[in-house]
């Protein structure tokens, strides 16, 4: 089958549990949004990973292009104070 | 009647019916129409699979002589199997598959939702649990009944057509014999004519988002509930009993 006589593409994020943010698993073709949101749930929640559903018809989503990389990531490379390791942290705060 | 014989036929008719059409269902593994559909197709056959387990074994704990899951799967003849003819129909064209699927899902959502309250524990957690994964088969069928209707001119023909040959078929769904009357008087499954108009409401509705026009009505089938059985379902038996007729008992 050649990509021009399938069926639209979506991508799939799923919530695996309240609260949660929605992750990326995967994509899938179907004919509309219902369609995909049941194929979505058929190929990717049959063991149990998630409780609720998002698919983004994948023409929507805007990406950066691998050419712009370097202008978009690499002048983050020197500026390791953005992560903020250089703080002491106090004995009571945990976790972070 | 017996209230246990009666049981013993009610849980194996209900077993009946999914395995069948599970099978069904499962010969179009790898042969779906693209790959998320066949993968579709499965889930909901392994869905029945799973029903036809709990129903199988469920009459051999009431018939207490030892008999198993796989003794009524595997080592049971033709004339000893009594789903509906509904279920034996052949897979067809995509629009055959989906129409027999939603006539099934549809009577099934139905008769679930009533027997969750039933006074047997056995049945009534059976279909509580069933009618979760029905009420998606009937979600899935009737969407794509509704999609096909209402899609392109071949896809609208080829599903009305697929309507009229499956339409008949339901009346088998809704017969009563001396096992459902027996089982209604004991309060322990619902009659079916109680949710006949609600049954046949719903899948109008889907035919009028299809823009299907009226599905022809013309004989009714029958024979299925007392073995009587059409042709298909000679051929459906040996495919999937020949491995165990062939090598009885064996272990893997």
């Amino acid at each position: 089958m050649s990509a021009d006589n399938q069926f639209p593409q979506w991508e799939v994020f799923i919530q695996s549990k309240t609260g949660l943010p929605f992750k990326h698993v995967g994509n899938l073709h179907a004919a509309d949004a219902e369609l995909a949101l049941q194929n979505a749930r058929d190929l990717y929640t049959r063991r149990q990973e998630g409780t609720s559903i998002w698919v983004v018809p994948t023409d929507e989503i805007v990406a950066s292009s691998p050419d712009d990389s370097e202008s978009f990531f690499d002048p983050a490379e020197d500026k390791i104070y953005r992560a903020a390791t250089f703080y002491n942290l106090p004995k009571e705060a945990k976790h972070i | 009647m017996d209230i246990n014989e009666a049981l013993i036929k009610y849980c194996l008719r209900l077993g009946d019916d999914a395995m069948i059409l599970g099978h069904r269902l499962s010969e179009l593994c790898s042969k779906g129409p693209y790959l998320e559909e066949d993968i579709a197709m499965t889930n909901i056959s392994l869905d029945l699979f799973g029903q036809t387990r709990m129903m199988y074994t469920t009459a051999g704990e009431i018939e207490g002589k030892g008999r198993t899951e796989d003794d009524f799967a595997y080592k049971r003849l033709e004339p000893e199997f009594q789903n509906v003819l509904l279920v034996e129909q052949p897979n067809g064209n995509f629009g055959n598959t989906m129409a027999r699927q939603m006539v099934f899902s549809v009577f099934y959502y139905y008769l679930f939702k009533e027997l969750q309250s039933s006074s047997n524990e056995k049945l009534a957690a059976f279909a509580a649990k069933s009618l979760k994964e029905t009420t998606y088969h009937m979600r899935h069928s009737c969407e794509w009944i509704v999609r096909l209707g209402d899609g392109t001119e071949e896809s609208h023909w080829k599903v009305q057509d697929a309507l009229n040959e499956i339409w008949s078929y339901r009346h088998e769904l809704f017969e009563k014999d001396e096992v459902d009357e027996t089982l209604i008087s004991a309060g322990l499954i619902p009659d079916t004519a109680t949710f006949k108009s609600a049954f046949e409401a719903s899948v109008q509705e889907v035919l009028d988002r299809a823009t299907i026009e009226e599905v022809e009505e013309g004989w009714k089938s029958t024979g299925g509930r007392i073995g009587h059985h059409s042709e298909y379902m000679g051929h459906i038996l040996p495919i999937f009993q020949s491995i165990p007729r062939t090598y009885p008992n064996s272990k893997w």
